[in-house]
């Protein structure tokens, strides 16, 4: 329970229907340790706030449950937060969210669920899951509400994982689930929307990792490097790769005529490549480290569509297999743009996820 | 379900007599204590007779005693009063690193003003060495301040002996007796005490109340300012109902404190005994020292103790881990790796604190709900 309005309305619901649970919030990072980070006024929305703790706790009071707040803060950081800033150093754009559910969320918290005797974990993605007989494997779904459909962060959940997790708000869209929290009178059905990376004070990734390297005794100046063209020409320098993510255009610090975008950053040479927005395209990659929900793996070439990043339309592709059963070729009918390294492609038939896997 | 309580070190029940003392007072004595009429007056009489019970059982004389809210308060007013009065602008004061947050995070505030902060280890068996107060006292030091009985392990502090070692060296000793009062017996005088913290709702009166041993002569500057009140060391309007309360528990200390330790060592006895003898892999941490009777900090290799308290609590059985933060997560004991334990081992303690409501059924179904969590926490973190 983050003290928001969906995992607040699951609570509700599943009381409702006659479960008998136990409400629990993750403390995962403690959102003082950074000062420089800090904000002025008082932190809402973020993750693990009071504020946020609060919320839960009334809600759970409110709907009559036992109530707890674990804390997973040496997990988080160790699996959410390091890889995050090595990613970050090493060139490559990395989606926390799905670490968070690959490890904490889904696997960590739901040990603590075994521990305390609880059969099933509930959450409030949006996110359908189903038992298929034919294939007797556990089947991930998209969203009905196509706006908040989760998926994407979830390609790594494993079969033993979506046996056990319900997602109550997967038929549901969202002004229903406001709706329905409202009809319960829930405290917290007008709350806003929680943003992305919950650690990450206002989307500022950058100002994070230096603070956080600065904690460490890392000198951020290390990734210093310049900017160069496409072509080989030096443009500039830079204050360090991992301010910099495919596809970018702003914070280049270059006057040009023609609109400069990142095209590609390099953590050997430490150079920052950059071209006009035709470079960004790319038809085919390699997807690694792949996990399979729905199918079993691909023998020969299988139709799809992929999604690159989260606020991507899935496109039109074929994912040829490797040598390397861990691996994919991608192959997009159309060039897409900004293909990015660390982040997630997720394959889609339909409303049905396939799998997924890393971008090389 | 019924529900167990074995968290007394965290809060305690109002015990029945206390109860009615409070329940009276607040019901009738509304005056206010500073106020000459005779509402006033039947306030004030309540308030000293409450000051008279605390000082009794840590055969004090009642003007050494300064009532405000509660422990935390006690160590803040005792560390900062005390280095304030000092008024050296190199002070330095000793603390052991196994203090309650409240003593810690007071130095550490006086440490970002420019104080000296000496935190002296513990032995694997939790005790501070005397002979290192000694040696890290300076010309310097204004202040030693090493806690009674630890809220997490019971340990006593040989405190005698460190008062001695002060006040040959002419340096006031502040001892937070927050977990120490009615457990064991206190006496100001014979432990050489300066400065003694006392906390209400850990003898069976309210949240909210507590005290100030003040010994006469000793220099303290107050920290909070706005009224005559306790001698002019703690303004605001005494919390009348609140101390006849405490007052009223520290008679009820005074005359169980002998019968109920030998009650509860008993019972303590009882759950160790059976835990260390059913269960494998476990230990009790600062059992070969001398502890308060009724706690038992006890650790249970490969078991995440944060869990065993969730499960136990979901099986009516209120036990502790650590100390909670503010969000209500728990985090690794900072008094369990200064013994020495590995942060693994500190995560798998758990601390039972038995009280005047724990009968011998109540450890017994205690230890079968322990045995049982243990075995299944175990077999899953087997499998995950």
């Amino acid at each position: 329970m983050s003290g928001g309005v969906d995992s607040s309305t699951v609570a509700a619901l599943l009381v409702r229907q006659g479960h008998k649970i136990v409400g629990m919030t993750m403390q995962l990072w403690n959102q003082r340790r950074l000062p420089e980070l800090m904000p002025e006024t008082a932190s809402h929305g973020r993750c693990c706030s009071l504020d946020d703790v609060y919320d839960a706790r009334r809600v759970a009071e409110q709907v009559g449950i036992p109530y707890y707040v674990v804390n997973f803060e040496r997990q988080f950081e160790e699996q959410v937060v390091q890889p995050f800033v090595e990613e970050y150093l090493a060139g490559r754009t990395p989606i926390p969210c799905t670490l968070c559910n690959n490890y904490i969320k889904f696997d960590r918290f739901l040990e603590m669920a075994d521990s305390v005797g609880a059969h099933r974990i509930a959450t409030g993605h949006y996110a359908r899951v189903r038992y298929d007989e034919a294939s007797g494997r556990y089947q991930l779904l998209r969203a009905r509400d196509g706006s908040k459909d989760q998926t994407y962060f979830l390609f790594g959940l494993t079969q033993k994982q979506l046996a056990r997790t319900l997602f109550p708000l997967g038929e549901m869209v969202k002004p229903e689930v406001r709706e329905l929290a409202r009809e319960m009178d829930l405290a917290v059905a007008s709350k806003g929307d929680s943003q992305e990376i919950c650690f990450v004070p206002n989307g500022d990734y950058a100002a994070f990792l230096n603070a956080y390297l600065k904690e460490k005794g890392v000198e951020p100046q290390s990734t210093r490097g310049s900017i160069v063209t496409t072509d080989g020409r030096t443009l500039g320098e830079h204050e360090g790769v991992h301010h910099f993510t495919v596809g970018q255009r702003k914070g280049l610090g270059i006057s040009s005529k023609e609109p400069l975008y990142v095209i590609s950053t390099d953590s050997e040479t430490q150079r920052v490549v950059v071209g006009g927005n035709d470079d960004l395209l790319c038809s085919r990659f390699i997807a690694r480290q792949l996990n399979w929900i729905s199918i079993a793996g691909v023998a020969t070439p299988v139709r799809a569509q992929v999604k690159i990043r989260n606020k991507h339309a899935a496109a039109p592709a074929t994912i040829h297999p490797t040598a390397d059963p861990g691996s994919v070729e991608v192959v997009f009918d159309e060039p897409q743009r900004a293909v990015t390294p660390g982040q997630g492609a997720v394959f889609y038939l339909g409303d049905l996820v396939l799998g997924g896997g890393w971008i090389a | 379900m019924q529900h167990f309580y074995f968290d007394h070190n965290a809060t305690t029940p109002i015990a029945p007599e206390v109860l009615e003392t409070m329940v009276t007072c607040l019901g009738q004595v509304y005056g206010n204590a500073s106020s000459i009429h005779r509402f006033g007056q039947a306030a004030k009489q309540k308030l000293e007779a409450a000051r008279r019970q605390v000082a009794a059982l840590i055969h004090a004389s009642p003007a050494e005693v300064v009532f405000l809210s509660g422990g935390t308060e006690a160590d803040n007013l005792a560390i900062f009063g005390a280095v304030r009065a000092a008024g050296r602008p190199q002070a330095h004061i000793i603390v052991s690193s196994i203090e309650h947050p409240a003593v810690l995070a007071s130095a550490a505030k006086l440490e970002s003003e420019g104080v000296a902060v000496t935190r002296l280890p513990v032995s694997a068996g939790g005790t501070v060495d005397p002979e290192s107060v000694r040696r890290a006292i300076r010309p310097a030091t204004v202040l030693v301040s090493i806690m009674h009985a630890n809220n997490e392990l019971g340990v006593v502090q040989p405190i005698a002996e460190i008062s001695r070692i002060a006040r040959e060296a002419g340096v006031p000793l502040h001892v937070d007796g927050v977990q120490a009062l009615g457990k064991i017996p206190v006496d100001v005088d014979t432990l050489g005490v300066d400065l003694y913290s006392m906390s209400g709702h850990k003898l069976y009166a309210p949240k909210g109340v507590g005290a100030l041993y003040v010994r006469k002569g000793t220099r303290l500057a107050p920290i909070a300012f706005g009224g005559h009140h306790e001698r002019d060391r703690r303004p605001g309007t005494e919390n009348v109902p609140g101390i006849a309360a405490f007052g009223a528990a520290c008679e009820l200390a005074g005359r169980t404190l002998a019968a109920e330790s030998e009650r509860l060592a008993a019972l303590r006895d009882r759950l160790e005994s059976a835990v260390l003898g059913r269960i494998s892999g476990t230990g009790v941490t600062g059992r070969h020292a001398h502890r308060t009777p009724n706690t038992s900090n006890i650790y249970f290799d490969g078991v995440d103790g944060e869990a065993m308290t969730i499960a136990l609590d979901l099986r009516g059985f209120a036990v502790s881990t650590g100390s909670a933060c503010s969000s209500g997560a728990i985090t690794p004991s900072h008094v369990l790796t200064a013994l020495g334990l590995s942060a693994d081992r500190a995560r798998s303690s758990l601390r039972f604190s038995l009280g005047r409501t724990t009968t011998a059924e109540q450890v017994d179904a205690l230890v079968d709900a322990v045995e049982a969590s243990v075995a299944h926490l175990r077999r899953i973190s087997v499998h995950a």
